[in-house]
């Protein structure tokens, strides 16, 4: 399990817009460097990740090499009710890590 | 015989070619064009025009170091049940690969923003597009100088 850093409102007003925050310790490797015996490094990057509020998608976004090594994102969402914020990361080899976190909207 | 004369490959012609062959093997994959680029953000828009607008690029105009690059897109939208931003896709010009990250978004994000952190192979025009719901396009660039290139320690 990699290590994972996520800044989400504990609570929020109904309606308001939120940021979200999130870091996922990952070397993100691009697949164009070169190892010791000078072969080239097999790619190994999170290609996806997605956001869910209470079931319903309301983020996803899809990495490319050129993403920077522990790869950041923030984004916003509204706010709409109490329940679970998930979030996965999807590696290049299909494995997914997923974290969930609380809100209480008042 | 004569010099000329269609026949089989000469020992020279023979050494010139997998010369050449082996020249564009060997830098094929040092960099993405600008005609990859707009290759790959022709495959996204398909016919469908590129208007300059409403999108704003964010990123340093000076980068020491290109493995990692703040980079933020802010796009001009009410991000309304009817009118939203769909999609934000983001292209570089000489990085090995012309795409960068593709991000679905719609109304349930309140705004269109979003933050990342990339890697920039070179100095360079990078290319942020935003997909709306009605369909159209909108883009904005940024060139960026880096003084150390991501991927240069091999």
């Amino acid at each position: 399990m990699a290590r994972v850093l996520i800044n989400v409102p504990a609570q929020a007003k109904r309606g308001e817009i939120i940021e979200i925050k999130t870091l996922i310790a990952h070397p993100m490797e691009t697949g164009y460097r070169l190892g010791p015996t000078g072969a080239a490094i097999p790619r190994d990057i999170i290609n996806r990740f997605t956001c869910s509020y209470n079931g319903e998608e309301v983020f996803r976004a899809e990495f490319f090499p050129a993403i920077a090594a522990n790869p950041f994102i923030a984004f916003f969402t509204v706010a709409t009710e109490s329940g679970q914020i998930v979030f996965s990361w999807t590696d290049d080899h299909g494995e997914t890590q997923t974290e969930i976190r609380q809100i209480t909207v008042e | 015989m004569d010099e000329r004369s269609p026949g089989p490959p000469t020992r020279r012609l023979v050494l010139f070619t997998t010369a050449g062959l082996g020249l564009a093997a060997f830098t094929r994959p040092a960099a993405a064009t600008p005609a990859a680029m707009d290759e790959a953000i022709r495959a996204l828009v398909a016919s469908a025009m590129v208007k300059p607008g409403r999108v704003k690029l964010e990123l340093p105009p000076i980068v020491e170091n290109g493995n990692t690059v703040p980079l933020t897109v802010t796009v001009d939208s009410p991000m309304s049940e009817t009118d939203y931003v769909a999609g934000i896709h983001i292209f570089n010009e000489k990085n090995p690969q012309p795409y960068v990250a593709a991000f679905d978004l719609g109304p349930r994000a309140g705004k269109a923003v979003v933050s990342i952190r990339i890697r920039l192979a070179d100095s360079q025009q990078v290319v942020a597009i935003a997909r709306l719901n009605d369909g159209s396009f909108w883009s904005d660039s940024a060139d960026v100088v880096v003084t150390l290139a991501a991927c240069a320690e091999g």
